[in-house]
């Protein structure tokens, strides 16, 4: 007799330190400065908001199948995961730590809007800072692993550290993109993007449109299980600093912009692509959808 | 932002001394609770709150979380965005079992 | 300053410098040494396609000139917001961007980042920030965002925010703030050569950003929290 299949838990309704724990293997995490430590943001109280015993993020090490990484979780509950100075530092450290010791990987469970505003210089530096730190971390050969499926997505300066990872996996649910639909519509306009029309949002961020134009390289499930092993499998992908391959994401961005720059909505840059049934492709699960863009997907190199 | 600080004379067995637990999260109606070993015979409870002049009402919550569980010797902190009694209640509940259930 | 004051300043023996749809590109010329001279200028919002040809001028530049350094003048207003740009994917492009400097750095090009008009956000960060050392000349004007628009996003009134960021370096947007912060290592007083070649003469080294904003008192938590977390993991 075989065991009956493990039942889904969402990753998206989980907190940070449940995924993280979910996502490594079992008993394995280390956190590095937790919050019993109680390093808290000093900025927050004077705007009458209350800290986090960790500022939103917990970081440490563990295995993941039986590998040594690194990894950290950012809590999208917590002022939408922003990244304000402690929380930035944290993750700016744990990616020199990972410089120097050269473990199997890093691997970060992004759910964070970009910069905390209540702190907005020391935060905008703060991604300034995890972004250095993050290449130089790929620079001395170690990949890093992005996993989006948090309530928040991946917005702001985020949005470019994640897409500044080896490899990233997604849910259909889960967001990337630099300005958000609610930063847009505030500074543009409801006429430039109107967040109630809900579909056009997750057009716009969600996984399925990430595929399609090669920013995410795998979807998953919103289940804990299916982002652990999605995080497995793209610890073996690098993606190496070298000038012939940053001439050949040179040239296959320049595609995408000639060949989809004028479309008006992902769907028409889904037929573009060549997408048999472009309208079709937010209604299939991960599996026909992916059978269905297989030859219309443009991986970045 | 409000700081409460509330310390009652717990009796029974002090709590099995464990790695510290963290339970909830500092999002709106809710609150995050740290659990670590404290002071012998006593439970401590630390709070920060945004929702000031609710001091009597957590002080009650406080007496009565102590006296349904084994708190002897636990200390408890606390950042809150505005949780009702329950919510505290509940994570209150919550971070002694979490605790308690990594010594087990 | 306007960029043609800088460049001047910057250049005394002359440049090639030419800006196109608001991207600055040539080389200048220092006494024994060309310098390539990239960026966004005039207050220009970047979008994907100037994000890609600023990649690809990083390319050019890492390509054809190896070791060359590169001068990143930033006067932006930050990323471009629009629909388009998102469904184009602009959070990929500045990462690719970021990527290409980073590559230059590995291959022992210095890089500078040099902020004479705006430096908002998406803008800055792909390029400007991304340099060994970042600095400005006077009248600079970083930002996150400007108070009012931050009043509305955080829910703060203004008059409080204000207050509020008077006394704080970590909240007021301007060059005092970034200077204090670390984020701006230095405000370059003319002779503007004099200090471009001071700096091109140091060696490029580690992000040292936390350790000013440090020292200058303006950002005091995020140079002992990142240490902590790597002793802790020794």
């Amino acid at each position: 007799m075989s065991a009956p299949p493990a039942p889904r838990r969402s990753y998206r309704e989980a907190g940070a330190r449940r995924r993280l724990l979910a996502v490594l293997d079992p008993g394995s995490f280390r956190e590095l400065v937790g919050p019993a430590e109680r390093v808290q943001s000093p900025h927050l109280a004077a705007l009458d908001l209350p800290a986090a015993f960790d500022d939103g993020v917990a970081v440490g090490r563990g295995t993941l199948q039986g590998r040594p990484v690194l990894a950290a979780s950012q809590e999208g509950a917590f002022l939408g995961g922003a990244v304000g100075e402690v929380h930035g530092a944290k993750l700016t450290g744990l990616l020199r730590l990972a410089a120097r010791e050269q473990p199997a990987g890093v691997v970060l469970l992004l759910d964070s809007g970009g910069v905390r505003l209540q702190e907005a210089n020391a935060g905008l530096l703060a991604v300034s800072e995890i972004l250095r730190a993050l290449l130089a971390a790929r620079a001395a050969g170690v990949p890093v692993v992005g996993l989006i499926g948090g309530g928040w997505g991946c917005f702001g300066g985020m949005g470019i550290v994640g897409r500044c990872c080896d490899g990233l996996a997604m849910s259909e649910e889960g967001r990337l993109g630099l300005s958000g639909p609610e930063v847009i519509e505030t500074t543009c306009g409801v006429e430039e993007l109107d967040t109630r029309d809900r579909a056009l949002v997750w057009r716009l961020y969600g996984g399925k449109h990430r595929i399609v134009l090669g920013e995410a390289d795998l979807l998953v499930e919103d289940d804990l299980a299916a982002f652990r092993a999605a995080a497995a499998s793209l610890l073996t992908r690098r993606r190496v600093l070298t000038l012939e391959r940053l001439c050949q994401a040179q040239e296959a961005l320049e595609g995408r912009l000639a060949d989809f720059g004028s479309c008006a909505d992902p769907v028409d840059l889904w037929a573009a692509a060549g997408v048999v049934a472009p309208a079709e492709l937010p209604l299939l699960e991960p599996e026909p959808f992916l059978a269905a863009v297989a030859r219309a997907r443009r991986p970045v190199p | 932002m409000e700081r409460l600080s509330y310390e009652v004379e717990v009796e029974g067995p002090a709590a099995p001394r464990a790695p510290p637990a963290l339970v909830g999260v500092v999002a709106s109606g809710n609150l995050e609770v740290l659990v670590e070993p404290g002071d012998a015979g006593r439970c401590r409870v630390e709070i920060a709150t945004s929702a000031r002049g609710f001091g009597e009402i957590w002080e009650a919550v406080v007496r009565d979380f102590a006296a349904r569980h084994p708190v002897a010797g636990l200390r408890f902190s606390v950042n809150d965005a505005g949780a009702t009694p329950a919510v505290v209640t509940l994570r209150l509940g919550q971070a002694v079992e979490e605790y308690l259930g990594a010594t087990r | 300053m306007n960029l043609d004051e800088l460049l001047q300043g910057l250049f005394p023996s002359g440049h090639d410098v030419r800006v196109e749809g608001a991207i600055a590109s040539g080389t200048g010329r220092l006494p024994g040494l060309e310098v390539a001279v990239l960026g966004a200028v005039g207050g220009a919002e970047v979008g994907v396609a100037e994000a890609l040809r600023l990649a690809a001028g990083v390319l050019r530049v890492v390509r054809d000139h190896p070791g060359r350094p590169l001068l990143f003048p930033v006067d932006t207003r930050g990323q471009r917001m629009a629909r388009r740009e998102e469904m184009l994917g602009l959070n990929g492009a500045l990462a690719h961007l970021a990527e290409c400097v980073e590559l230059a750095r590995q291959r022992g090009h210095r890089t500078l980042g040099l902020v004479h008009g705006e430096a908002v956000s998406g803008g800055v960060l792909p390029l400007g920030f991304m340099a060994d050392e970042v600095h400005a000349v006077p009248g600079a004007r970083p930002a996150v965002m400007n108070l009012r628009a931050m009043a509305r996003v955080t829910k703060i009134p203004l008059p409080r925010l204000e207050e509020l960021s008077r006394a704080s370096a970590v909240l007021t947007p301007g060059l005092e703030s970034f200077v204090a912060t670390g984020a701006i290592a230095s405000v370059w007083q003319a002779p503007l050569d004099a200090a471009l070649a001071a700096a091109l003469a140091r060696p490029g080294g580690p992000d040292r950003r936390m350790a000013l904003g440090a020292a200058r008192g303006g950002r005091t938590l995020a140079q002992r929290v990142a240490a902590r977390v790597e002793e802790e993991g020794t």
